[in-house]
């Protein structure tokens, strides 16, 4: 399985990245590194990795949320879509293209700035940057959850309809928990693409990491060692998850032991 | 003959403009055992698949134990929990054991326990001869063992009815047997059955009345006696000549 192999690939990869960023540092021209910034080897290089990691569990926490809040919100999207309701379909078609459409940035601009205008309530920047990439997210993930539920073989239906069980049942039962193992790479993606697009939060003053690397920035004037840091550290993030996800299709396929699919 | 199970009048399926059944009429009495055969797109699986309403008719009323297939979503869930149905590519829940594939709907659809849904599903995978698979996945099963867990799966809600569309025709020829005998003893027990198939040794053996679709239409429905010695229509015996040949 290629999977596989990538996993076991990952960390000659992180030697390669490590190895390319030494080599910039010899080859630098006229610039003079200035690792000591972000080097754990000496007191203001280990203060500054303190301040830049504290943007961490900001950035962690923004992301789960909003991933754990998008998905029901997105397979409550995709429903109707496959519902016989016109009003249903309609609705799952404009959501998801309409909010698809919409670029997160301007998205939570709008939130945190134009919607307490209309609604009168103002949002902490947190509570604002959750919001934008839940409802941006619940329209990627309607989307997966339709190719995943629309892949499930129309005799799983027929099936479960011929058995006498109920709409809620046979999705519960049935569909869904097949439709899962197909969704759970592509829903892993998404994770990966939220908690990228969570760096945007530090436009409207979130102290997750990209926001913290930048005030660094500014007080240091080490954008380029600070930045690689700031890559570095999403770099290790996505890892995380990626090891996560492969773990929790592992364990899924497991206890399916379907041969031949 | 008994009470009437299940009638059709003047039923009509439509798939766009294309006429799958064309004002079918048909009644089946409790206890009965009807065979249906016809040439490929006759219309004999649309005709099951109206009777547990997996197609809903355009035309045409079908009653089926006494209740109206119609929009009233109460009927219909009712109808399938006394209709069973076995279909040609078994279409187990792959990602289920046996044991929980005969279980599930009893719990859900009937409000059984675990317990005693478990106790009912034991019985009937004996009944199909294979007590011994009940913890397997349906993966791990040969095509014939399959399609008797999926005739158990269907017996477990203790239907009034099966239905059962060509429910050997995706087998290896080595497994149909097991499948047939299953289906025999089935009979055997007094249950309503209509079977779409091309077995006509099944269909001697076990059949009350034969049914001859083409065209979306039934062209002829006799005893086996009948339909085998001297069928009335010239399209059946066409079509009795082209099968028996093999
Ligand atoms: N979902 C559908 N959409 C469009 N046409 C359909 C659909 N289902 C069946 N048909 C058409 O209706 C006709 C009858 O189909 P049906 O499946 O009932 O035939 P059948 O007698 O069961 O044939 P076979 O022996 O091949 O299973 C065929 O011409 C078929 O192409
Ligand atoms: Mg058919």
């Amino acid at each position: 399985m290629p999977t596989d192999r990538a996993t076991r690939r990952l960390p000659p990869m992180a030697q390669v990245l490590l190895a390319g960023l030494l080599l910039a540092g010899c080859s630098g021209g006229n610039y003079t590194w200035g690792w000591y910034v972000v080097s754990p080897l000496n007191p203001q290089g280990q203060g500054n990795i303190a301040f830049l990691l504290s943007g961490m569990w900001q950035t962690i926490s923004v992301s789960l949320l909003a991933i754990t809040v998008s998905i029901p919100l997105g397979l409550l999207v995709a429903l109707p879509g496959f519902g016989r309701n016109r009003v249903g379909q309609g609705f799952n078609r404009a959501y998801v293209e309409f909010i698809r459409s919409i670029p997160i940035l301007p998205l939570m601009l709008w939130v945190y700035y134009g919607l307490p205008v209309l609604t009168g309530i103002n949002f902490d920047p947190f509570t604002a940057g959750v919001i934008t990439l839940v409802i941006s997210d619940s329209a990627f993930e309607a989307e997966i959850f339709r190719g995943g539920l629309q892949s499930i073989e129309r005799g799983q239906h027929e099936a479960a309809d011929s058995l006498g069980l109920s709409a809620l049942d046979k999705l519960r039962f049935v569909i869904l928990p097949q439709a899962i193992r197909r969704i759970l790479p592509p829903l892993g993606n998404q994770f990966i693409y939220v908690l990228k697009m969570s760096s945007l939060l530090s436009v409207i003053g979130v102290f997750e990491l990209t926001k913290k690397a930048n005030e660094l920035v500014v007080t240091l004037y080490r954008p380029l060692e600070v930045y690689s840091f700031l890559i570095l550290e999403y770099f290790l993030l996505v890892v995380v998850i990626s090891l996560f996800v492969r773990r929790l299709e592992r364990r899924m396929g497991a206890d399916q032991r379907q041969r031949g699919r | 003959m008994a009470e009437t199970i299940i009638s059709l009048e003047g039923v009509t399926k439509r798939f766009g403009t294309f006429e799958a059944l064309k004002k079918v009429d048909l009644t089946v009495a409790l206890g009965e055992r009807m065979v249906i055969c016809g040439p490929s797109g006759s219309g004999k699986s649309t005709l099951i698949r109206c009777i547990n309403r997996l197609e809903e008719h355009d035309e045409g009323r079908i009653v089926v134990d006494g209740r109206e297939l119609d929009q009233d979503t109460r009927n219909v869930a009712a109808i399938r929990r006394e209709v069973g149905m076995v279909f040609q590519q078994f279409n187990l829940f792959p990602h289920l054991t046996v044991l929980d594939n005969l279980t599930l709907a009893p719990m859900r659809a009937r409000g059984m326990s675990r317990k005693d849904a478990e106790e009912v599903a034991r019985l009937y995978l004996d009944r199909v001869h294979i007590p011994e698979q009940a913890d397997k996945y349906p993966a791990q099963l040969s095509g014939g063992q399959q399609q008797r867990v999926a005739i158990a799966r269907s017996l477990c809600m203790r239907p009034r009815i099966m239905l059962f569309d060509e429910p050997t025709s995706a087998l290896d020829p080595e497994m149909i047997s097991e499948v047939l005998d299953v289906m025999v003893e089935l009979a055997r027990e007094g249950m309503t059955m209509i079977v779409v198939t091309h077995e006509m040794g099944f269909a001697r053996e076990v059949a009350d009345t034969m049914v001859f679709m083409d065209g979306g239409e039934i062209v002829e429905k006799a005893t086996p006696a009948e339909f085998f010695v001297q069928p009335k229509s010239e399209r059946t015996s066409l079509f009795l000549s082209r099968i028996l040949a093999h």
